[in-house]
């Protein structure tokens, strides 16, 4: 899937993503794991400042998005991204594991959901769901 | 030949980590990422994960020896340092994490108080034992990764 140039300008054919955790530890693995596939990507703390930084006009392929976050957690993230026309592929990311908690994440809109910790086996699998 | 034996030295240092369970195939995913572009990303992550879990045991310390605890925040930092500990391949301080937060979840509170301070004391054994091992690790260079451990995958 290309990608929107970032200033809106030519089209890049390099893959982008956007990763979403409260966690510093998880936002510097994620994205590693991202910079070895050669994806470009950006680390926001939390929901808000995921669906902020779409409203900017910023666009990505990939969205990592935690489930508990501080401020706007990621079942409303996904939510309000979905409901602003947002047709990335969002993958919920988290260490939940009660059916319950993980089926109303993936009802807000979710793509495809991975438990943590995330692996690159796990990564390299969604990312064949984004290009079919 | 100094070298050469400072790196079998790390080599049974990195390998005794598993064989004690302290560290998981968690760990060895992480230093699949490390390249020579980021040769020190494995020791920076842990620098951060201790940066991070030192201050949270001490807050949930202070708030587990209050009379009115508030379990649900309590909860929810074991929760969120569970998931980094998973990250990080730190075996034996999840499991120690598991056990508060069921301890806690079922009323008993001195069981509970029990389990976090053997959840404190492998933390810190966790830190006593990566400390030295990145240390002889910047002295030498990067050691290759040795074969999985038997029994850790995680992937």
């Amino acid at each position: 899937m290309a990608a929107q140039g970032r200033h809106g300008g030519k089209k890049s054919n390099k893959m982008t993503a956007l990763v979403v955790d409260d966690n510093t530890v998880n936002r510097m693995i994620h994205h590693r794991l991202l910079d070895n596939l050669g994806i470009e990507n950006v680390a926001v703390v939390n929901g808000k400042e995921a669906v902020d930084i779409h409203c900017s006009g910023k666009t990505f392929d990939l969205i990592l998005m935690d489930m508990d976050m501080p401020v706007m957690n990621g079942i409303e993230a996904t939510r309000q991204l979905r409901e602003m026309g947002i047709r990335s592929m969002i993958a919920g990311v988290s260490t939940r594991s009660m059916e319950r908690e993980i089926r109303e994440f993936i009802e807000a809109g979710l793509d495809d959901y991975q438990e943590k910790p995330l692996t690159m086996s796990k990564l390299i699998s969604i990312i064949h769901k984004i290009n079919g | 030949m100094e070298s050469s034996h400072l790196r079998q030295q790390i080599a049974a240092m990195r390998q005794s980590f598993f064989d004690e369970e302290i560290l998981d195939g968690q760990f060895c995913q992480l230093e699949r990422l490390e390249n020579r572009g980021n040769p020190n990303f494995v020791e920076e992550v842990l620098t951060m994960y201790f940066r991070d879990s030192t201050t949270l045991l001490q807050t949930v310390e202070q708030e587990i020896e209050t009379d009115t605890i508030d379990l649900a925040k309590v909860d929810m930092m074991l929760h969120k340092f569970k998931g980094s500990s998973a990250s990080i391949g730190a075996n034996k301080v999840r499991n120690n994490i598991t056990k508060t937060r069921q301890l806690l979840e079922e009323g008993n509170l001195e069981g509970a108080k029990l389990a976090f301070r053997e959840l404190r004391m492998e933390h810190d054994n966790l830190r006593a034992k990566l400390e030295p091992y990145f240390q002889q690790l910047r002295q030498v260079g990067p050691v290759e990764t040795a074969t999985r451990p038997k029994g850790s995958d995680h992937a």
